[in-house]
């Protein structure tokens, strides 16, 4: 069985972002740049499962830029089998991610997509519910445990939803989106960097796909949002009861 | 143009969530369709409250099936691609609850459209405002394609004004969805059970106090301290993610990116830092208390009013001197 996992390459999440003054978008130039850390949770669940004999084969598959394969050897590093790299350096929206995806996975096959479950740049949250959409395979979205009962090929999905848990029991082939307390990523070792140098990388782009990048999305600008005023340091109790009584009028 | 809303209900009434994406389907100047669907009474009594809970809502499409007596994606998606088959909307919009991140995008992939998910604000029909980057950044987006334009709305920024249903308002059709087509392979998914979630306490999306804990809390034990303060408020408790994390409290508490974004009139942030991912929750908050021992933390940049202390003298010290909710 084989475990198809998608890799977004974002601003990395320690980086405060700056808006740039043209007002197109965020300035990414010089800008430190990482795997999204849904996506590691994506491959690391990929990976566990693998290694516990469920899975053959995990592949780890990207899209956007050249600088893409440093993301995917990073994947590669943590320990997939093997890259895939669709090679598109305009703007990817998440119905045209889905739309290559779902080539991707008549060509590759498997039983298995996990992905994170947003992108921490655009925080879009699509990508995966499109992918399962377009393919009409069932969903586990904020997975927060993952179950593979190879022998009856179902997935039992614990997901978090707005009040609490949920449960949902899906048939294979199914995709799957990660929440944040699915797993703890590995990091990559040394000696698994220098290994993942040899694995190999498939390039694409769409139009060996055979999918037309069409647009229905156009940014019109990118600001920064309203500041709060500045507040103030209080010294007591008492003052903050007084303030919250007299001058916010909140209790 | 006709705007579809999807609207969840419980216990026989909209929820709050779904009254904002009402709300916000207003202001597309169409005449509103609202789809609901399950089975039972419950179904039936939330479409007649329904009808009459805005004047702008023309019709209340029931889809009354056990095929929908549960929030799964497969069906629901379906169910929406069907309804717009018949409906043509300009537009369908859905609260960005959990419910509506789920099954919104899948419905959208089956009409072969771009979503637009967590919109803040709508400019014009076909221009809106979400939120980047955890709220470090807004983007107006132009949706240029085809319809129906979907939408998920982030309920906070949409508040419905309380008291706001007109009961004079004239009441709108409630029509059955014909499902004789419909054919959803439902054994591909199966629901199999949901924790239940705690009565007592105001609901953290909606509640007009949050007070919140972070990591300095230490432990499990000493979280009912916030408990506690939110309790004498009558307010809602929300958690970082480090205290989630750390299994101080359950993670349908976690206020931030990627939890629960709340914008109560006081939220009250205990040895929380402030790190970006928790501000991205909260910080439409009309009024910000910040307490913690680290004079330097972020959060206090966005407090209006801060104390720098340990919380465990402060906690106690509210407990006893605020005055009991009205």
């Amino acid at each position: 069985m084989k475990i198809l996992v998608a890799i977004k390459r974002v601003v990395d999440y320690a980086v405060k972002i700056r808006v740039k003054p043209d007002k197109t978008g965020v300035v990414t130039q010089n800008v430190k740049m990482s795997m999204n850390p849904f996506c590691e949770i994506a491959l690391e669940e990929a990976l566990r499962i693998r290694e516990s004999g469920l899975a053959s084969e995990v592949v780890a598959v990207s899209m956007g830029p050249t600088q893409c394969i440093d993301t995917l050897r990073t994947g590669l590093a943590m320990g997939a089998d093997r890259g895939i790299h669709v090679e598109f350096n305009d703007a990817l929206y998440p119905l045209s991610v889905a739309n290559i995806f779902k080539k991707l996975v008549e060509i590759e096959k498997p039983s298995l997509v996990i992905l994170g479950k947003q992108a921490i740049d655009d925080d879009c949250n699509q990508t995966g519910q499109m992918i399962a959409g377009l393919l009409n395979w069932p969903q586990g979205t904020f997975a927060s445990k993952v179950v593979l009962d190879k022998e009856k090929q179902v997935v039992t999905v614990d997901r978090e939803v707005d009040d609490g848990t949920e449960t949902v029991c899906l048939n294979l082939p199914a995709v799957i989106t990660t929440d944040l307390r699915l797993n703890q990523p590995r990091y990559a070792t040394l000696p698994n960097i220098m290994k993942a140098k040899s694995k190999p990388i498939k390039n694409f782009t769409p139009e060996d796909l055979n999918v037309e990048i069409k647009s229905d999305l156009e940014i019109v600008e990118v600001t920064e949002p309203p500041k709060r005023k500045a507040g103030v340091i209080l010294s007591s109790v008492d003052e903050l009861i007084d303030k919250l009584k007299n001058e916010a009028n909140v209790i | 143009g006709s705007t579809l809303v999807i609207a969840e209900h419980e216990g026989g009434v909209i929820k709050a969530p779904s009254l904002s994406a009402i709300l916000a389907a207003t202001s597309l100047d169409s005449s509103i369709s609202l789809l609901l669907a399950g089975s039972g009474s419950s179904l039936h009594q939330a479409a007649s409250q329904a009808s009459s809970s805005h004047p702008s809502i023309s019709q209340v499409l029931v889809a009354d099936s056990d095929k929908f007596k549960n929030p799964l994606a497969e069906p629901w998606a379906k169910l929406v691609h069907l309804v717009h088959q018949s409906g043509g909307y300009s537009h369908i919009i859905a609260a960005s609850s959990s419910f509506g991140k789920n099954v919104m995008p899948r419905a959208a992939a089956l009409l072969n459209v771009s979503p637009i998910t967590d919109v803040t604000r709508i400019s014009d029909s076909n221009t809106f405002v979400r939120p980047i980057y955890a709220g470090n950044a807004l983007c107006t987006v132009r949706y240029t394609g085809s319809s129906p334009c979907i939408l998920t709305i982030r309920s906070t920024s949409f508040p419905v004004p309380k008291n706001s249903v007109d009961s004079k308002s004239s009441e709108a059709s409630i029509s059955e969805v014909d499902l004789s087509t419909f054919d959803e392979d439902i054994d591909k998914s199966r629901y199999i059970s949901q924790t239940s979630q705690d009565d007592e306490r105001p609901d953290l999306g909606n509640a007009r106090i949050v007070i919140s804990g972070g990591r300095a809390l230490k432990n499990a034990e000493n979280f009912k301290l916030i408990e506690n303060l939110a309790k004498k408020l009558g307010g809602a408790v929300g958690a970082t993610r480090a205290a989630v994390d750390a299994g101080f409290v359950a993670n349908d508490l976690q206020v931030g990116q990627t939890g629960k974004i709340v914008a109560p009139e006081l939220y009250m942030a205990f040895g929380i830092s402030g790190a970006i991912q928790h501000l991205a929750g909260m910080r439409d908050s009309k009024v910000i208390v910040a307490v913690n021992s680290d004079a330097d933390a972020p959060i206090f940049q966005v407090a209006d009013y801060g104390l720098v202390g340990d919380l465990f003298e402060v906690i106690p010290e509210l407990q006893e001197k605020l005055p009991e909710k009205k």
